[in-house]
């Protein structure tokens, strides 16, 4: 029990555009507990995005229940999410969102500085983040001076900058080559080793083959759920 | 000193993260800053030439003593216009040595009482020329209008028993008729007596009240001057000789306290027009004139006040309608910083510092700006400006709360955004 970090009991995310229902999520449960290693899979407009961003506390469903380590999110006030979110989540975003006007190194220090930590420490661990993704010979350029693959990078050296206990990554190795994505994912690798709970959206087989638990989502409904 | 350096080391991150935002818009936020910089340079320059003019003004009251009460003669204007004969007849009017001894003795409060008279007379040294105002007058004039005697000595009780044809001189005379000689020791000619210069003191000038001492004064002791030229003088008009007698031109009551002061003005009044019917006499108390003075500059300061207040108040309305420009601007900053997990309070203070960047640094060159202007006027027009310390304080204050307050607007506004709204914001 006490091992479930996160748990939806029917979840449903529902949008109303132009006075049509659009339903991104229609109804989904399932848990996930401390440690494991997630792909979430299905076709473009499936609804991942959604979910995702559900777990990571940045959107709240219209209904259903959603239990952040044994708490109705329901609940928690608007600090709370947010001090979650800095403390225990690493977020790549399927778009990357990095700030424009912020150095690379700038970019993967950022949750650092509300968090607290010390100019000199915050400069020295985004350098060693970006050696691990080798952006390291990129830091003071801006995000529109990389391309794509370079950007995606950074978002996942920013994610790690926290040294959160959950990763969340929306197809984090979507517009890498093949040597590259498997540099991220053997990353990935090493942060479940280490203990993390990691959540990827993939499209790639490949990846797939890494996690242990495999969700497939369609059209805002779990297909198959493999634990 | 722990809690300052914490709250520093909290502040000082959002601080640099103001400066370099600000930094990074360097055209839009000199543009911005303007509307400040104006505000806060008219605010001081304002002041300054307020107090400028206002100072003047309160100087020269001031020096006439705040526990005095200035009374004078005045000629009493004739029911009917001058004839030929009227004109020649002998106007008597004002003061007499008998007010002054009422004053002193039915007045309550009243330290001392200095009679003069005063009447403009030529002076004569050698071939110059000077038309002087010969002041008759008692050795405690130099007390209740004292000034630096810059040679010799003021007249003294030894002068007036003996009548002694002595004068003390002011600075402005002595260097008008004396030029640069030995000036103690020397004889001039004063109306149809001869005195020998015993002292000089430093004149003030200017002032717009009934100054008792005015640029080029003689002064002789009391008797001598009763003694030389009487108490009627004369002096030719058109069509005639005006011939007027005149006891005391003024009379100086020095109350013990300025709290007595307006109550003595009061039963001075009331003394005097016991014994004069007609209104031959003025009481001046600089007090009072002080007093007005002072609450004129009030007024004056608080309708500067309201200009430069709208003047700032433009400037803020300005700052804000950039702040909001740049909070939809940066939207999507905003949703990638709430997502990584900052708190809403934190997009408050990042933006409300950002504003007082803004504000503080337009405030810091309008200071400069602000002090700039009322050295220029002086240096141009003469004008006395006088900058008051406070009002750089002030307009430091004012950009500070200029950037809070129209800072919290925007701010408030950048950390309601939704994350994920502001995230897909493009
Ligand atoms: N803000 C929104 N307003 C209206 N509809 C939305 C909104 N966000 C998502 N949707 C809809 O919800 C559905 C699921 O979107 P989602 O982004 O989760 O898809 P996805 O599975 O991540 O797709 P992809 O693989 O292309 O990234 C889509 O049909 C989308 O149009
Ligand atoms: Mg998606």
């Amino acid at each position: 029990m006490d091992n479930e970090v996160v748990k939806l009991r029917d979840v449903k995310r529902h949008y109303s555009v132009g006075g049509e229902t659009v339903r991104a999520l229609d109804g989904v449960s399932f848990t996930i507990r401390r440690g494991e290693y997630w792909a979430i899979m299905g076709p473009s407009g499936s609804g991942k995005s959604t979910l995702l961003n559900i777990l990571g506390c940045l959107d709240r469903p219209t209904s259903g229940e959603y239990w952040l380590n044994g708490v109705n999110v329901a609940q928690m006030e608007d600090d709370e999410l947010s001090d979650h979110r800095l403390k225990n989540l690493g977020f790549v975003f399927q778009s990357f969102h990095l700030i424009p006007q912020l150095t690379v190194l700038e970019n993967i220090e950022m949750p650092m500085f509300y968090l607290g930590v010390p100019q000199a420490e915050r400069t020295r661990r985004a350098k060693t983040l970006a050696e691990r993704v080798e952006m390291d010979h990129r830091l003071q350029h801006l995000p529109s001076e990389l391309s794509g693959g370079q950007r995606q990078r950074v978002a996942v050296a920013r994610a790690l900058a926290n040294d959160p206990a959950v990763l969340l990554a929306d197809e984090p190795t979507g517009n890498l080559d093949s040597k590259t994505s498997v540099q991220i994912m053997q990353l990935f690798q090493e942060l479940y080793e280490q203990g993390k709970t990691v959540i990827v959206v993939t499209h790639e087989p490949d990846i797939d083959a890494y996690a242990h638990s495999h969700i497939v989502v369609k059209d805002g409904r779990i297909l198959t759920c493999t634990v | 000193m722990y809690r300052l350096k914490q709250s520093l080391s909290f502040y000082w991150p959002f601080i640099r993260l103001g400066a370099t935002d600000v930094w990074r818009h360097k055209t839009r936020s000199f543009l911005t800053m303007l509307g400040m910089v104006f505000g806060v340079g008219s605010v001081i320059a304002m002041l300054a030439v307020g107090e400028g003019a206002s100072h003047q003004a309160l100087e020269s009251i001031k020096r006439l003593g705040s526990q005095n009460i200035m009374v004078s003669s005045v000629k009493p204007t004739s029911e009917d216009g001058p004839t030929a004969q009227q004109s020649a007849r002998l106007a008597v009017y004002g003061l007499l040595y008998d007010d002054e001894t009422r004053i002193r003795e039915t007045v309550p409060g009243v330290e001392k009482t200095v009679p003069a008279r005063m009447v403009r007379r030529n002076a004569r040294y050698n071939e110059r020329q000077l038309e002087l105002r010969v002041v008759e007058t008692v050795p405690s004039w130099f007390e209740v209008v004292p000034r630096p005697i810059l040679a010799g000595r003021i007249l003294n009780e030894g002068d007036m028993s003996s009548r002694a044809n002595v004068c003390v001189l002011t600075e402005f005379g002595v260097r008008k008729l004396l030029a640069a000689e030995e000036v103690l020791g020397q004889h001039v000619r004063l109306g149809s007596g001869v005195f020998e210069v015993v002292g000089i003191v430093k004149n003030e000038s200017g002032g717009s009240v009934r100054a008792p001492d005015s640029e080029a004064d003689a002064y002789i002791p009391m008797p001598t001057g009763s003694n030389l030229f009487g108490v009627a003088n004369s002096r030719p008009i058109s069509g005639g000789i005006e011939s007027e007698r005149v006891e005391l031109s003024q009379i100086i009551v020095k109350m013990t306290g300025t709290d007595v002061v307006e109550a003595g003005a009061k039963a001075v009044e009331a003394v005097l027009k016991r014994f004069h019917k007609k209104a031959d006499f003025k009481i001046d108390v600089p007090l009072s004139l002080l007093r007005e003075a002072e609450k004129t500059k009030r007024t004056y300061n608080i309708v500067l006040g309201a200009i430069a207040g709208i003047s700032l108040l433009v400037g803020g309305i300005g700052i804000m309608n950039i702040m909001l420009a740049s909070v939809t601007e940066r939207t999507k900053e905003i949703g990638i910083r709430r997502a990584v997990g900052a708190r809403k309070s934190r997009i408050v203070v990042q933006f409300l510092i950002n504003t007082c960047v803004l504000s503080i640094g337009g405030g810091l060159a309008g200071l400069v700006v602000g002090v700039a202007i009322p050295i220029a006027i002086t240096f141009f027009t003469a004008m006395p400006t006088v900058i008051q310390p406070y009002s750089m304080l002030l307009a430091f204050g004012i950009s500070v709360g200029v950037g809070i307050v129209f800072g919290l607007y925007p701010a408030l506004r950048a950390a309601s955004l939704d994350p994920i709204e502001a995230l897909r914001h493009e």
